[in-house]
């Protein structure tokens, strides 16, 4: 019951910091509460969020990837240099765009399970190496000409955007996957005590190389869903990209060390950042001071979490 | 000059120290005694600032003292020998010794020489001939507590609490120890000292006070005192009862262990475990016990040697392997290879066998919660509920937890490294009656246990380890500590 306790008061807490942010922007502003911007922070947060919840996964192994936004753009252009229009079915960029990001993954689990070398700098690696081949592949120049079919992934179905429902479809899918699955309790296992884990039966290699993998999968469906919403596939596309993310799983309450956090908590983060991104826009506050007031607001929050926790 | 006032700990909901009050006086040595999980740690981590106490008071020098860290407590004079030692390995011995109080010269530079100086002059007071240049990572264990020792004396403390701080020293050392606490008695330092050694309380002490299940049984002078008293102090009834009778075991061939060997660890390590028997491997600290079962259960495998189970020759290469296998184990190490802190003891006990709750991929919480459940209660696992964090729960739940874990599995060997190391006598009494019936339901057990009393009431017999090789195989009933001691000390 303690711990359920505990989380209950995490996610109200943070839940509460949104609420109380969102007041201050319906007041500071005359466009934040409307469906229109809602709908705009959704699709805004739903790239991030895609990739935060990935990187939950690796998290919660208490490993970390680094490589998220090099990875996105190496799956971005992959999936755009196979969408010229007439050329294949749209399935196809799709899958292109998600293996690739599933194999920069599963190339990181590999090394980390099998090398020995720690995810930091495996991670660290793989960002400029995939950065790298996104150049080397697209000769350093956009990936443009891309098809009606694969640019209709970035707008709406029921007036819902399509990468909000992608986000909200993984989102659930990874919930349901860490409550319910043998798997899901096999990461909170390793990332809590991993030399226990291995003692008690657990294939500790086999379930990190899972979260690696997986990660990479979701960050090439970032990398897909982002290339549609700019109709290219850019090379330079998601600098830092990986930064938001882990944030957001931070700030959701996961710890760095690994076995303790949850989905929740991470939409609930990808929130609090988005909405922040949102209300300093509409403000007009110029980029130089958005991040730094990023900056300060994700470390006190998790300065304001941590001391809760302590007391 | 020091006294402890009605100090309580709790850690989790369970009282692990009942208020206790105790004095220590200056040129005094007070020695803490009392079983394993009594609570004499707990005492001295509150009074050196490690532990907050949850209920009364450290008086010091007349004046409540307020330790909210080692270092107030070390600035007021009052240092610790921890019984866990804690080296820098990638210092020097001389930068150990000093650490925190490096001889400094202008702009807070280290003062090398001097510091090379006091280092020699703390080891010489220990009669210790260490090179203070080494680094910390290549000295022996008993070396490793030697520099403890010295960087404690080198804090130039009015009190210095021991913490077992002869476990891993040679006699020379001991002596050589003696002299310096002597010595520090001479200059009215108060000395509190725990062990687990008879000789060396009434060699040394003062005073005795006597813990039991965290409360203070009695305090006396040391001279009012002999063995068999302090051990009915500290046990609280007599030995015999807590260790329920052994049934004879069948003569099915459960396990048999031929030849293994993992240089420099062990060598040629033979051994039989036939149904319902209860095998304990017995020796001194580092003769291979700990890595011979590491080896059947797969967490470290033999580099050669051959393990037959159930008459068919295993490859057991990892832990799942073992328990594929049916073999399982509760380790010595139960932070490092047990526990899930931030796991619930629900799903701590349920870890090992989530297959068998699971349909498909998918959990049966329905499934898992009653296996939970039932094993609390059938271990009498005293939690709020099976959610409770295990991290939360005392040292005699947890392994209470943690068998119930390796048990869940239904396992036909089991092996248990050290069960009852650090938990109560309550807890230790269940876990024998739990080995016995393991034991009748014609189960394998292979005990390691550095406590002579158990393994010679417990096992069916005992396999003595000296230095890696096995050096008797003795008949518990017909043997004796001395006997069995013999065996594992080295030549």
């Amino acid at each position: 019951m303690l711990t359920l306790d505990r989380n209950l008061l995490h996610r109200f807490g943070l839940l509460l910091v949104i609420l109380f942010v969102g007041i201050a922007l319906s007041l500071l502003t005359d466009t934040f509460l409307s469906v229109a911007n809602f709908t705009n922070v959704a699709r805004q947060i739903s790239i991030n969020g895609i990739l935060a919840v990935g990187v939950t996964f690796v998290l919660l192994t208490a490993g970390v990837d680094l490589s998220l936004g090099s990875v996105v753009a190496l799956s971005g252009v992959a999936c755009a240099t196979f969408a010229h229009p007439g050329d294949h079915s749209v399935f196809v960029p799709i899958a292109v765009g998600l293996l690739t990001g599933a194999a920069c993954g599963l190339v990181n689990g590999v090394l980390v399970t099998r090398g020995g070398v720690a995810p930091f700098i495996v991670t660290l690696g793989m960002m400029t190496i995939a950065r790298g081949l996104a150049l080397i592949f697209s000769g350093g120049r956009p990936v443009a000409n891309m098809s009606n079919e694969m640019t209709a992934l970035a707008g709406d179905i029921w007036g819902i955007p399509i990468p909000v429902l992608c986000f909200a479809g993984v989102a659930l899918a990874a919930w349901f996957f860490l409550q319910n699955f043998r798997l899901g309790r096999h990461i909170y296992a390793v990332g809590g005590n991993e030399n226990a884990a291995r003692a008690a039966g657990v294939p500790v290699e086999r379930v990190k190389l899972f979260a690696y993998a997986l990660c990479g999968l979701l960050t090439g469906l970032a990398g897909v869903v982002l290339a549609a919403r700019i109709t290219t596939g850019q090379p330079n596309a998601g600098q830092a990209y990986e930064l938001d993310a882990i944030a957001a799983v931070v700030i959701g309450g996961t710890s760095l060390a690994g076995g303790v956090g949850t989905i929740t908590g991470t939409l609930l983060g990808v929130l609090l950042i988005g909405v922040i991104n949102n209300g300093l826009d509409l403000m007009g506050v110029s980029s130089y001071y958005q991040a730094v007031i990023k900056g300060v607001i994700i470390v006190g929050a998790v300065w304001l979490d941590r001391r809760q926790a302590r007391s | 000059m020091l006294r402890a006032l009605e100090l309580r700990k709790d850690f989790g909901g369970i009282t692990v120290l009942h208020p206790t009050s105790i004095d220590f006086l200056p040129g005094e040595v007070h020695a803490l005694m009392g079983e394993n999980g009594a609570g004499k740690s707990t005492l001295m981590k509150i009074v050196a600032g490690l532990y907050r106490p949850d209920g009364g008071q450290v008086e010091w020098r007349e004046r409540y003292a307020e330790f909210t860290s080692p270092h107030d407590a070390l600035v007021a004079g009052i240092a610790m020998i921890h019984q866990e030692l804690m080296p820098i390995p990638n210092l020097t011995v001389a930068e150990n010794i000093t650490l925190g109080t490096e001889p400094c010269s202008g702009f807070g530079l280290i003062d090398r020489p001097s510091q090379l100086a006091r280092a020699k002059e703390l080891l010489g007071e220990l009669e210790s001939n260490i090179n203070p240049t080494r680094m910390m990572r290549t000295l022996t264990v008993a070396q490793t507590q030697v520099v403890e020792i010295a960087k404690a004396l080198g804090r130039q403390a009015d009190v210095i609490l021991m913490d077992e701080p002869t476990a891993a020293l040679s006699d020379h050392e001991v002596a050589a120890l003696f002299r310096a606490i002597t010595r520090l008695k001479a200059r009215g330092v108060a000395i509190v000292y725990t062990t687990h050694k008879m000789d060396e309380v009434f060699r040394l002490a003062d005073r005795i006070s006597v813990l039991r299940d965290g409360s203070l049984v009695g305090t006396a002078p040391a001279s009012e005192m002999n063995p068999a008293k302090l051990i009915t102090m500290m046990v609280g009834r007599e030995l015999a009862d807590i260790f329920p009778a052994r049934q004879p075991p069948t003569d099915e061939l459960l396990l048999e262990v031929s030849d293994l060997t993992h240089e420099p660890a062990y060598r040629d390590v033979s051994f039989q475990i036939r149904r319902g028997e209860v095998v304990a491997l017995a020796g001194l600290m580092g003769a291979g016990r700990t890595e011979v079962v590491s080896a059947i259960y797969g967490l470290q495998p033999a580099s050669s040697g051959r393990i037959s189970f159930h008459s068919r020759t295993l490859s057991i290469l990892s832990p799942q392997d073992a328990l594929a296998a049916g073999i399982g184990m509760v380790t010595e190490d139960r932070k490092g290879l047990g526990l899930i802190p931030a796991l619930g003891v629900g799903q701590n006990i349920t870890l090992t066998a989530l297959r068998d709750l699971s349909n498909g991929p998918l959990l049966n919480h329905r499934a898992e919660a009653a296996a939970a459940n039932s094993r609390m209660t059938e271990f009498a696992v005293k939690a709020s509920s099976r959610a409770q964090p295990i991290a939360q729960l005392s040292g005699g739940n947890q392994q209470k937890a943690l068998l119930a874990r390796c048990l869940l599995g239904n396992p036909d060997l089991i092996i248990l490294d050290e069960p009852t190391r650090g938990i109560d006598i309550g807890a230790k009494a269940e876990i024998y009656a739990l080995i016995q019936k393991l034991a009748r339901a014609g189960k394998g057990i292979l005990l390691v246990s550095s406590e002579l009393p158990e393994v010679l009431s417990l096992a069916h017999r005992i396999v003595v380890l000296r230095r890696g090789s096995v050096s008797a195989t003795l008949d518990a009933a017909s043997t004796d500590q001395e006997t069995v001691l013999r065996h594992a000390m080295p030549l």
